[in-house]
């Protein structure tokens, strides 16, 4: 494996080498190739169905792959001996819905994971967790259960505590795309502001213009490929590929 | 203050509702008088007043009889944490991933089988009697193999109604929990079995309220419990007074029970309706 182009002291926070994934004969990931760098924000783009939630779950182990190598700061998460459940423990993961453990408090629900895996006191935790909940203006609902919360709140409260423990990179599959349209700028300022705070990202999105306004990079895929990976300003202004511009004229009626 | 057109729609929705109170109450009094014409008019009326609802057996009966209920509900109690042990026991190990646990995956499935399948007298019959014959345990009481027949046959039941409630939690549920880390057994214990217990707890009270019947079987192995206190006292009185007695008992014993699951499973659907609003 070649060392990352800046050097040997900083591998990449994710790396992905030829991953592949069919279900049964249907191919969903055919080869995809990804280097996403500390600090850096991914926004994963693509028609419904072109394996970007797949590419997630992979990433967090959360999937078995058919071939390819995953490193995750330089480390191969993809041999089989591997402590799935450490590795996830290093990720945070935020799905489209039903995130929240119905059962738990708000701030049972962010500090679960600090308490059983990273075996963080309780007290602690419970202080860490109120200081982020407060910081988004959920600091009245930590004792609330998640039915209490609008669809916004709780998917913020989702992303406070995949980010409570801290991990090396947070995985996001379409946060915004089951809430309804009045409750998506809450949620999209939160991830902005963590993009500006410096955690590593990777988004599958279909908010076009917030991806143009916080990616860092675009990666385009379509039936399992990766058909176009450039700086998030290009991909909007320029697009190099056919399929780029015929998937951006969808979202983009104005482009 | 609400509007006129409120105030005479409130005024015509009262007017309603002491009309069908009223109509139920009197269409209850018609056929409770119906019946009882019926019954007290039939030809054999008065030998079974006299063989089946003698006041004076009653009383006579009630001290031993409530004293075998007491049997049964000390039966009841244990068998019940037996059963909530031993049923998730088994859902568990039924829910148990990878080749190592086949055994036991099947060894768990075919007990639910086989336990569903034969009926609780016989499971009576079989570890009443046939248990004590291995000479394993010392001496112990028709009551104790009473109540261990019971969990052997209640757990199967109650162990399907659990894996039901472990498959209802949403799948996604799991994966959530997994990808914050958590191993298998942690994401049961503190996401799934906690979802699952809420939406089995109607069920379960279902399976209790049949097991509080069936705790009279035991007598069928000589423990003196209501039902066989009560066959006691009918032949010493050559009246059957006393199983009308040890009926009612248990009707007074479930009831309270039988309510409160069906508050409980009324209120259960009532959220999941204003759920499916939002
Ligand atoms: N567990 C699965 N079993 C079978 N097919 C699946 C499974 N998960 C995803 N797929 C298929 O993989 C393809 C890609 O799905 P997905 O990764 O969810 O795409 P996206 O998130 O881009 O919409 C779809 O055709 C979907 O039907
Ligand atoms: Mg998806």
């Amino acid at each position: 494996m070649n060392a990352s182009p800046a050097g040997l002291e900083t591998p990449p926070v994710l790396r992905l080498r030829g991953i592949r994934r069919a279900f049964g004969d249907h191919e969903v990931l055919r080869g995809i190739d990804l280097d996403v760098a500390a600090h850096e924000v991914v926004a994963l783009v693509g028609a419904s169905g072109s394996g970007k939630s797949t590419l997630l779950r992979t990433v967090n182990l959360l999937e078995r792959i058919d071939d390819g190598v995953i490193l995750l700061a330089g480390e191969d998460v993809s041999d089989p001996r591997t402590d799935a459940d450490r590795v996830r423990g290093r990720i945070g993961v935020v799905f489209q819905a039903y995130n929240l453990f119905p059962h738990l408090s708000v701030l049972d629900n962010v500090t679960l994971a600090s308490r059983l895996v990273h075996r963080i006191p309780r007290a602690e935790a419970e202080r860490r967790a109120l200081g982020l909940l407060g910081s988004i203006g959920l600091g009245d609902f930590a004792r609330s259960f998640p039915d209490r919360l609008s669809g916004g709140q709780q998917q913020r409260a989702a992303i406070v505590r995949a980010i409570a423990t801290d991990p090396e990179l947070l995985l996001l599959d379409e946060v915004t795309s089951a809430l309804d349209p009045e409750l998506v700028g809450e949620v999209l300022e939160l991830v902005r502001a963590l993009a500006a705070r410096g955690t590593t990202i990777v988004m599958a999105t279909h908010e076009m213009a917030f991806a143009r306004d916080v990616a860092d990079r675009v990666v385009f895929l379509d039936a399992g490929r990766i058909i176009e990976d450039a700086p998030a300003r290009e991909f909007f202004a320029a697009p190099r590929e056919a399929r780029s511009r015929e998937f951006l004229s969808r979202f983009l009626p104005e482009a | 203050m609400p509007s006129d057109v409120e105030l005479g729609r409130r005024a015509f929705r009262r007017r309603q509702t002491r009309r069908s109170v009223l109509v139920s109450a009197l269409s209850t009094l018609v056929l409770a008088a119906l019946l009882a014409v019926a019954l007290i008019g039939s030809p054999g009326w008065a030998r079974v007043q006299q063989t089946f609802f003698d006041p004076e057996v009653a009383v006579a009966a009630l001290p031993r009889v409530l004293q075998g209920l007491w049997l049964n509900v000390q039966v009841l109690v244990v068998a019940s944490v037996g059963v909530l042990l031993f049923a998730l026991l088994l859902a568990t190990i039924r829910t148990l991933r990878g080749p190592v646990f086949f055994p036991l995956r099947a060894l768990a499935a075919g007990y639910t089988d086989l336990f569903r399948g034969v009926p609780l007298i016989i499971v009576l019959y079989l570890v009443g009697y046939g248990i004590p014959g291995l000479d394993f345990f010392g001496r112990m009481p028709a009551a104790f193999w009473g109540t261990i027949a019971l969990i052997l046959t209640y757990s199967a039941y109650v162990s399907e109604v659990f894996r039901a409630g472990i498959e209802a939690v949403h799948p996604s549920q799991r994966l959530a929990a997994r990808s914050l880390g958590l191993s298998h057994g942690q994401a049961m214990r503190r996401v799934v079995l906690p979802q699952a217990m809420r939406k089995v707890t109607p069920a379960l009270m279902n399976d209790f309220v049949a097991m509080q019947k069936d705790v009279g079987l035991i007598s069928v192995l000589g423990a003196v419990d209501a039902v066989r206190a009560a066959q006691i006292e009918t032949s010493h009185f050559f009246n059957f007074t006393p199983y009308v007695v040890a009926g009612l008992l248990f009707v007074l014993l479930a009831w309270p029970m039988i309510r409160l699951t069906d508050w409980l499973s009324a209120r259960t659907r009532a959220r999941e309706q204003a759920g499916s609003l939002v």
